[in-house]
């Protein structure tokens, strides 16, 4: 009975659990830090497995709806609407479901690192609060299928972010960080409700699955297209419009920083989302694709290129973050590129697609370990700056062997995920665009060139010093990362296992708009 | 003509916004303009939703049934104080800023270019 319940209110769940943790901890707090600590390892915990359970049930049964405030939560239509879903709703597919896997399980292992790597600070209340709500506005970004719960939740996503980055003042340097980022996204997030305005006005409904529907594809949904498009890809950090990106990463807490990663994500999704579902064969597919395509070439060109001279390591990774960005769009786009050409569809558009969705899962995996990599160091040592540093390998031998798998799988080496991943997309866009491909292979010659010098800067060359007596990462910290070191070295073994049991069906969840309809709506 | 008049309103409300935010250099004006944008949006929400002659959508007591919608005054209820939270964060940002560099003008933030 009380199985059943939870099972038929997941949905629900998975966003409830971290925005009723967040308000909670505080209280807890009052009791004792200690209480505190494993409460919000505790609400995380249980929403990584909600959302696994979740994840499991979509992807055995196939899209779960939840309808806020119904008679019954799959009761999408009510009998005396006249059809249309009145309610707002949340509509969980395979991307769906994939995403909150990957938000959930980041989210688990950046609070474990985060118990001891933030312990000594002032001000953990607000710390965990914040955190938990990012947490939560991510899921529900994700989970929604509704376009103003959206702006709901990426609004909610702008500020904890915000007030997450400029945790720690830093003679106000976070906070300038901060206030840029806020500024920028704000901007972003009132033009998204200006698209949500235009096409309400057309089309007297705010659920997505109705909106696509009744799409007609006017000039006024070109507007909102483009909107949504600037709006979400600024969030997402695309080159032109990534300039918060490196500032916010470089100055926020470590543990903020790899899950902001995930954040980004989430725009990404809401990306991919609004163009696939949304408006699908009515646009026309290879100017959109292209325009993806572009954003991409730019952001992995100018990404890795501006992160070579960086000095101060996590700048540097945030650049590089940016530039792994690229790959996505250059995976989807190309699959866009070809969407309604049924023949290049099954020669390489799906795989490209498969490949820039896994990578979307790799590169949450293996940055999120970076940047905790990057912060166990300047935890220890005090300094971002790589010229400071050196001789580290010895006194930080885990550290170091997680940093090198992180390292490795960003450049796509075999046998980490980074390389499974690249490799789809080369593949699939060399029978696109050959040239396209050359330049993403390049971009990653120069990623590895940039981290082996990273490497070699921070870990190798004898013992200085001032560094004598710098110790291993406490072993919260190093938990934290091994989760995410795990998964980037099983998804390094097993990609074809990962491919066809979890990206797949996410691919084609993002292609097939008339299934998605179909569930939201019933048969029509 | 005259029934355009709220979203040239919109359009005008636009431009000074996006104007202010651009072409000024004190952090508290580029605020302001954030705020006006704010507004100019919601007034389109609104505009969509109003239909002349048509009374407050609340069904006791209502002197009749033609009712302005009321989905689009819920929406701008939720983006006003949406927005009165963003303002509230970005101005405390601003304190801070003003207290550690003497300064709200934004050439003279100068720590994170590089």
């Amino acid at each position: 009975m009380i199985l059943d319940f939870i099972f038929i209110n997941l949905p629900a769940l998975v966003v409830a659990v971290p925005l009723l943790a967040a308000f909670i901890s505080p209280l807890v707090g009052r009791i004792s830090p200690a209480v505190r600590k494993y409460f919000v390892l505790g609400a995380t915990a249980l929403t990584a497995a909600i959302a696994m359970i979740l994840a499991a049930s979509v992807y055995r049964y196939g899209t779960r709806i939840y309808v806020f405030g119904a008679m019954r939560p799959d009761l999408a239509v009510p009998f005396d609407s006249g059809g249309i879903p009145i309610r707002i709703m949340f509509t969980v597919d395979a991307m769906s479901a994939l995403m909150e896997v990957i938000i959930a399980v980041v989210g688990l292992a950046i609070v474990i690192y985060s118990l001891s790597a933030d312990e000594n600070r002032s001000g953990l209340e607000q710390y965990y609060t914040l955190m938990l709500l990012l947490i939560c506005s991510s899921l529900g970004m994700v989970t929604t299928g509704d376009l103003f719960n959206f702006f709901v939740f990426i609004e909610i996503s702008s500020m904890a972010s915000a007030g997450l980055i400029a945790y720690r003042v830093e003679k106000g340097r976070a906070v300038e960080a901060a206030i840029k980022y806020f500024i920028v996204s704000t901007i972003a997030a009132i033009f998204f409700l200006f698209a949500i305005a235009i096409l309400y006005g057309q089309y007297n409904a705010l659920n997505i699955a109705m909106l696509a529907s009744r799409m007609q594809f006017s000039l006024l949904d070109k507007v909102a297209l483009v909107l949504l498009i600037a709006c979400l890809a600024t969030k997402a950090g695309a080159v032109p419009m990534h300039f918060w990106t490196p500032d916010a990463y470089s100055l926020a807490p470590s543990s903020v920083t790899a899950f902001l990663v995930v954040a980004s994500q989430a725009s990404l999704y809401g990306l991919f989302r609004y163009i696939f579902t949304l408006y699908n064969l009515s646009l026309n597919a290879a100017t959109v694709g292209w325009v993806l395509i572009i954003l991409g070439m730019l952001s992995m060109f100018v990404g890795v290129t501006m992160a070579i001279p960086q000095k101060d390591v996590k700048r540097l990774m945030a650049y590089h973050a940016i530039s792994q960005t690229g790959y996505m769009l250059l995976g989807v786009g190309t699959g866009l590129a070809v969407l309604g050409n049924q023949p290049m569809m099954d020669a390489f558009g799906r795989m490209a697609m498969e490949g820039g969705i896994f990578h979307i899962i790799n590169h949450a995996m293996y940055k999120g370990l970076l940047f905790l990599t990057a912060g166990a160091i300047i935890y220890r040592v005090g300094t971002r700056d790589m010229n400071k540093m050196g001789g580290l390998g010895h006194k930080m031998k885990w550290t170091m062997v997680f940093f090198m798998i992180g390292a490795l799988a960003i450049a796509g080496i075999p046998p980490f995920n980074g390389f499974a991943s690249k490799l789809m997309i080369y593949e699939s866009v060399y029978l696109f665009n050959p040239v396209l491909a050359i330049i993403a292979m390049v971009v990653s010659i120069l990623t590895l060139a940039s981290f082996v010098k990273v490497f070699h800067s921070i870990f190798m060359g004898p013992e200085l010093p001032e560094y004598k007596d710098v110790k291993e990462a406490p072993l919260p910290m190093l938990a934290g990362m091994a989760i995410l070191a795990a998964i980037v070295i099983l998804f390094g073994f097993f990609p074809q296992q990962v491919v066809d049991t979890l990206i797949a069906p996410a691919a084609n969840a993002l292609i097939d708009q008339h299934g998605y309809i179909t569930s939201v709506l019933g048969g029509i | 003509m005259l029934w355009n008049l709220p979203y040239l309103t919109v359009v005008a409300l636009i431009f000074i916004g996006m104007a202010t935010i651009l072409l000024k250099r004190n952090l508290i004006k580029i605020l302001l303009g954030i705020n006006i944008l704010e507004s100019a949006v919601n007034l389109l929400i609104i505009a969509l939703g109003y239909r002349e002659g048509g009374v407050a959508p609340i069904f006791t007591l209502a002197p009749s049934t033609y009712m302005v919608l009321p989905t689009p005054q819920a929406l701008c209820l939720t983006s006003i104080v949406i927005g009165v939270a963003t303002s509230a964060l970005l101005l405390s940002f601003t304190m801070i800023i003003y207290r550690k560099y003497g300064t709200a003008n934004v050439d003279e933030m100068r720590e994170l270019r590089e």
